[in-house]
Order: structure tokens, then sequence, then C-alpha cells
């Protein structure tokens, strides 16, 4: 058993796998579309290589074995024995996939081949020509003799590659008893000792051992040397009785090398436990952050050192240093959210793939362009965001562009052109898809809508309401139901979870020209900046990104209508108000409405007025879950502690304005 | 005890690598690449340098003919952690001027003992 506990390296092991996959993928598409760089292949096989060595030493002896396999395709192509072919790509696409999953189970502790990675391995074994599995080389197993007579002589260079002959002499000497029988110098030295140099080496031995010893664990002992010497070994010629009796030396060490076939130390199942999930940082984000710490600390001594004997005169220098906290607080904490970002190029590089099986799978032909992949996101939000992205970019492939007859009658080029670009936009990142297919197909969209009872037949509809159509809950185009985009899930949950990530997402489409989706999400979760408003004795913060204008309303503005509802003119559209001390219930809040103030927040071009007391200002709010250590509460997003140490509610504008439009609406 | 520079671009072998010769006590740094291996060779000194053959940006042969080009590591062990089905690197690495190899898969034990073969 090992006294160094491995499994301590499991969970970088399977990062750093999946992470070289990922390279292995993007290299392999690369090859696919055409690129002859031979760095690629370099990239695939180290890639392949790394996976092997280290799924070998951890003990995931499955995993080895297939990557195994597959690293001898790669040599092969490596060393151009072979070329690459479709076949060879598609095949190896195939591994990386199937390594994937092996990997998965091999982090959750499962069984890690399966049937699949078998066959497909069975595959990757035929097509290396015939090459054997594992090309175990079985040393021979040469009789022990007596002892071995050895006669070495160092070429020149031997020094030079870090061996020494002493070191030889005395693994040899944990052997058996050595016997140094004869030194001489080699009839290549230089005759003059002034020419010699003492970096080349040009000395001779004959030595013996004595003892058992097998012959592979004299070849062990010189296994280095091939090329640095001339060495021959040669069964002891003649044994006088008496060494011949002599006991074999006690201690011999059992050193014999362990072959490869050696059986590894049975695989340590040590589940994975829950990922707490880590995050690798740029080394400049953690130098901005020591940076900060380290100007904190300077205010921090400066401000203390006024305060200890403080006089009147002092207040200047007492305000700065406030300032200068202030300052660098902020940038501290901007550091430490940046800590937190990622780009959204690891979310991006899985599309090449998907896009490639696609087009094979629909006959399309699809040119993929991604900009912006330098564009960072929350981790939270990035993980998130995959899944979505997925679906629209499959819905952009399968519903979007057409074949390539169809484009060329319609005198376009023949290859689709699917664009994804992630950019900063105020204070959200804005991810869009945008393809130049046909466009959103109306009357298909309205037909299906009147079918499924969202829309009363003949009614007339803006090209922006036919848009929306497609993200109503129950609504699918998937006339066609393809095995691809009908998969259950509709552009319904696409927008559930954008929204959940406090996000927005919206199409705009041309007919015959293409359709742009545009996701907005914000920079981060945990920080937004927020209006305070009071609400009798209650503090609410309103996100800044969805205030429209606020206003005070004068009495004539507002409208009864049935069932209770308020509404108010604004911009050529009635409104519902949502009374806020109503809707949370807070007492002493002011009731009149020409009397309060009215906040305009929109949701995905909805838009209600809020009715609040009045407006303490803007401020930043560092996010805290109201579920984590409350409950969930409708309507709000979650809480935040205000700079005089109360706590203030985050509205939660999306939930907000939903119940705003359905009491309207009632 | 010795002062080791471990060369290897996987994180996982790496840590193993240094862990346990960390845990043997010897002084160890590490490099990812063969590149960055240099540039701490020669701000430093070593008794003993393993690398891992394949890396990017500069691989582990290459690494071994700049280390041999230099005064300072003429004569300082360099061992190449390589794998079985690749015999003609050895041979390259050994043209480059390695000292010798240990073959992965390995564990703790067999690095060990490697280690102490070197450095006697």
């Amino acid at each position: 058993m090992s006294a160094v506990d491995l499994t301590q390296f499991h969970k970088t092991f399977f990062e750093e796998s999946r992470e070289g996959l990922d390279a292995m993928e993007a290299a392999l598409l690369a090859l696919d579309s055409g690129s002859t760089d031979h760095e690629l292949v370099h990239t695939i096989f180290r890639a392949a290589h790394s996976i092997k060595g280290g799924a070998a030493t951890f003990g995931f002896s499955d995993v080895a074995a297939f990557t195994h396999v597959a690293e001898s395709l790669l040599e092969e192509v490596r060393s151009e024995r072979r070329a690459v072919e479709a076949e060879l790509i598609d095949l190896m696409l195939r591994s990386v996939d199937c390594l994937r999953a092996m990997l998965a189970r091999s982090s959750s502790g499962q069984p890690v081949a399966d049937a699949d990675s078998e066959a497909l391995r069975g595959e990757l074994m035929r097509l290396a020509s015939g090459e054997a599995a594992v090309a175990t080389v079985v040393a021979p197993k040469a009789a022990p003799a007596n002892g071995w007579d050895i006669r070495f002589v160092a070429l020149p260079h031997l020094l030079q590659t870090g061996n020494d002959p002493l070191r030889l002499f005395r693994e040899l000497q944990q052997l058996g008893r050595l016997e140094v029988r004869r030194a001489f110098v080699v009839d290549r030295a230089p005759a003059r000792l002034a020419d010699l140099d003492p970096s080349q080496c040009h000395l001779g031995w004959e030595l013996r051992l004595h003892g058992a010893v097998a012959r592979g664990d004299v070849d062990a002992v010189f296994d280095w040397l091939d090329g640095d010497c001339e060495l021959a070994v040669e069964a002891m010629a003649e044994e006088t009785p008496a060494a011949a009796a002599e006991p074999a030396p006690a201690g011999v060490p059992a050193a014999t090398p362990a072959p490869a076939a050696d059986p590894r130390p049975a695989r340590e199942t040590a589940v994975a436990s829950s990922e707490g999930g880590s995050i690798r940082v740029g080394i400049d984000k953690v130098d901005a952050l020591i940076n900060m710490m380290g100007e904190l600390v300077i205010t921090q001594s400066m401000l203390s050192d006024i305060g200890e004997n403080f006089q009147l005169s002092q207040l200047e220098r007492l305000r700065e240093g406030l300032l200068q906290l202030e300052r660098t607080t902020r940038e501290l904490q901007e550091s430490v959210m940046r800590i937190r970002m990622l780009p959204i190029g690891s979310v991006f590089n899985r599309f090449p793939r998907l896009v490639r099986d696609l087009e094979r799978k629909l006959g399309k032909q699809v040119k993929l362009e991604l900009h912006g992949e330098h564009t960072e996101l929350d981790k939270t939000v990035l993980e998130k965001i995959g899944d979505p992205l997925v679906h629209l970019v499959r819905n952009a492939i399968d519903h979007g562009l057409e074949m390539p007859a169809q484009r060329k009658a319609a005198g376009k080029a023949e290859t689709g052109t699917l664009k994804l670009n992630a950019y900063h936009e105020g204070g959200n990142i804005v991810v869009q898809i945008s393809d130049d297919g046909a466009g959103l197909n109306h009357a298909a969209i309205v037909a299906k809508a009147q079918q499924r009872g969202l829309i009363a037949a003949g009614q007339e509809l803006s090209d922006a309401e036919v848009a929306e159509l497609i993200f109503q809950p129950g609504f699918s185009t998937a006339a066609q139901a393809t095995d691809l985009s009908g998969r259950g899930v509709g552009m319904d949950v696409v927008r559930r979870n954008v929204r959940d990530l406090g996000g927005s997402v919206g199409v705009r489409s041309e007919s015959g020209k293409g359709s742009v989706f545009t996701i907005a999400l914000p920079l981060t979760l945990a920080i937004i900046d927020g209006l305070v408003t009071a609400v009798g004795h209650e503090r609410y913060i309103v996100p800044l990104t969805s205030i429209v204008e606020s206003l005070r309303l004068r009495p004539e503005a507002v409208r009864r209508i049935a069932g209770g509802g308020e509404v108010f003119h604004f911009r050529d559209e009635y409104l519902p108000i949502m009374r806020l001390h109503r809707a949370f219930g807070c007492a002493d809040a002011i009731t009149d409405i020409e009397r309060g103030i009215v906040v305009v927040i929109e949701d995905d071009n909805r838009r209600v007025g809020l009715l609040v007391d009045e407006l303490l200002g803007q401020q930043q709010a560092v996010i805290k879950s109201l579920e984590a250590h409350y409950r969930r509460v409708q309507g709000v997003s979650g809480a935040t502690i205000l700079s005089d140490g109360s706590v203030a509610l985050i509205v939660d504008v999306g939930g907000v304005v939903r119940l705003g439009r359905r009491s309207k609406a009632a | 005890m010795a002062k080791i520079l471990a060369v290897d671009d996987s994180v996982s072998m790496r840590g193993m690598v240094a862990f346990t010769l960390r845990g043997a006590g010897h002084e160890v740094a590490e490099a990812e690449n063969g590149q960055l291996a240099l540039d701490i060779a020669r701000g430093s000194s070593f008794d003993l340098v393993l690398a891992d053959v394949n890396m990017p940006v500069m691989d582990g042969i290459a690494m071994v003919r700049e280390l041999r080009a230099m005064d300072a590591y003429k004569g300082v062990p360099i061992l190449m952690l390589t794998t079985e089905s690749h015999t003609e690197k050895k041979m390259e690495g050994k043209a480059a001027g390695a000292t010798g190899w240990l073959v992965k898969p390995f564990d703790p034990e067999q690095l060990l003992a490697t280690v102490k073969r070197v450095l006697g």
C-alpha cells in the first residue's frame, strides 16, 4: 500500500482530463474542417497521452486501456504513418465522448468500461492495423547463474548524460558481492594529460558479480546506458568452490523493476465528494486583489492613527481617509467579484462539435462563427446558460437554416451562417445567436397558436407579437418533430431558465433573411445597482437596470378598471399600478397615489408602475439569498443590508411585473 | 536531501511527483513545460531534473538538449518520465542527453526508489 494517498490528486486529474478532451475535440474539429496544422495533431496526441498516463498512475485502468489504443492510432498520425481521414476523425470524436462518459463514471465510482466503450475500443484496435492491444514486452527470464562477468567500457560522453559509473557499482553491490577484477584506461584516451577533457570518460572495468542474481537485474542496472557504453555480460566463467559455497549476501533486495503488466493497486473507488466546485483564477486577478488589500491596510492604519489622538484640525485628513477607504473598498469589491467571472468561450467551445453533428444529421451546411469568446460571465450564470444556448443553436440549425438546395433556390449561399456573439452592453452581458436562414414562419406560428388556443382565430398580430408566441408555454412548432428540437423542451423553458438568471430573451426575425435571438444577462448575480425606495417603514430596492422612469401622477391620470385594478397612461399605453404596500402588506405607507411616487419598471418589454412612498437614492446592493435565510417570497428576489444596518428587500422585477399584469388582466 | 525540478504539463502528475518527493524530504520546484523549466533552471541549481516528454511549448527532449548546453547542467542527472509505448522516445531522450527514465505509470514507491537510485 502506498504511503502517499493518491486519491487527493483524482479531482485534479478529472478536471485536467476534461480540459484535455475539450482541447482534443476542438483540434479534431479544426482538422475536420480542413486545417492541416500539424500542431493540431500534437495537441490531440498530447491530450490522449496525458490522460493515459494519469489514468494509469491513478489507477483508472479501464480509462488507461481505452486511451492506450486511441493513443497508438494517434501516434501513427503524428509520425505521419497514417493520414488524417474522416473515418479517423469520426472515431476519435466518438472516443472523446466515450472518454468523457468513462471519466464521469470513474469520478462517481461507478464501473467504468461498458459495452459501448468496449465496442469502440474494438473499432479503434481494428483500425490500428492489427496492433496488439497492449504491447507488453515481457523481459526474458534468463536462468540465474552463480554470478556474472561484466565488461563495462564507458564511452567518452557517459558522464555528460548525468550517469556515474560509481552509482552503477553501488547498485550492483546491492545485488551481490562485486569484485573489480581490472580497471583500465581505454586506448582512445589522449596520450598527454594536458589534452584530457575532464568531462570525458576513458575508463573501462572488468567486474565480477557474485551470487544467484537474475540476468534481468543486472541488465536493469545498465538499462539507462544503452548507447553510452560497451557492455558485455556473461555467466561467470569459472567459480572457485569456495566462492560458490559463499552464501548469497543477506538482504539481497528484490529489486525487480515492476513490469508494465504489474497489476495496479485496486482502484480506489472513492466517490468524488459532491463537487463543491473549484474555480481557476488568473494570477492577474489575484494580484489585483492583493494590491487592493495592501491599500486597504494602509488606509486602515492611517485612519486608526487619526482616531487615536484626534483633533478637530485633522477633520480634513479624516475625510480624505474615509474617501480613500470608500474607493479602495469599491475596487476591492470589484476585484473580488471578478474572480467569479469566467470567459464564455468555455461554453461556446462546445458548439463546433454540436454544429458538425447536426450538419451531418440534417444534411445541412453550416458555417459557425464565434465572436466575443473572451467576454466574462459570472460562473453560476455560465454554468446555467449552456443548455438554453444549446437549445437555441439546435433550433437555429433545425428550423432556421434551410437545406442547401432550398438556399440556392432562394439565391443564398448553400452554406448557412450561424453566429454566436457575446458582448457587454450597459450593465449586461448580451449573447446573440443569429442565423441567415428563413426567419420565423409567421403563418405556421399563428396557425399553431390558434390550434393550441393561445390566440383567437382571426386575431391580427404584429411581428413582435408573433415572435412572442414562440415563448409561450405549450407552444412548439415541432410540426416535423425532429429528434433534435422536439424534445419536449420548448422556448418557454429557455426563457424561464434565462429569467431565473435574472436575464431576458427575445427574438427579431426577418422573413427570408434570418433570425436573431438575444439573451441579456446580468453581469453578476451577487451585486446589483439599485434604487432604494421607502414604503412605510420598509425599504425596497428596485434594480436600476429595470427602471424606465419615476413619476408623480396627478389624480386624474389614474383610471380604475373593473375588478379593482388601477392603470395610468404612460407613453401610449396603459400600465397597471402595483401598490407595493398592498402587495407586501406594509403598514403606515402612503396610499394616495398622488402623494406617493410611481416607478415604472420593465421586464421583457412589459411594464408596470410601482407605487412607493419616496425614493431614497441609489445604492449598490450585495444580494443575500432570502431563501437560504428565510424562505422564498413572491415578488422578492433577495435581501440586502443597507448602510445603516437595516435590512431591505430586493424587488424581483420579473415576478412583480407578472403579478401586476395578472391583476390588470383580472 | 536534494533539490529536484519536476516538469510536467499535467497538474495531477506533477502534483503527485512533487508531493511524493516533498514527503521524502526533498525540495521540489515545479514547471509546466520545458521552456519554464529552463527559466527556472537558469535561476537556480538542481541535483536532479524529472521531466515529462510530451509537453506543449517545449517538450522534454528539447528541454534536455538545452539543459545539457548549459554549463551548470552538463552532469546533472535528468530523468524522463515516459510511457512504455515509446521506446524510440527513450532513445531520442538519451540522444539529447537524458540520464535515464522512469516508465509511466509509476507509483510513489517506484518514484522514490528511482530517485534514490540516481542520487545514491
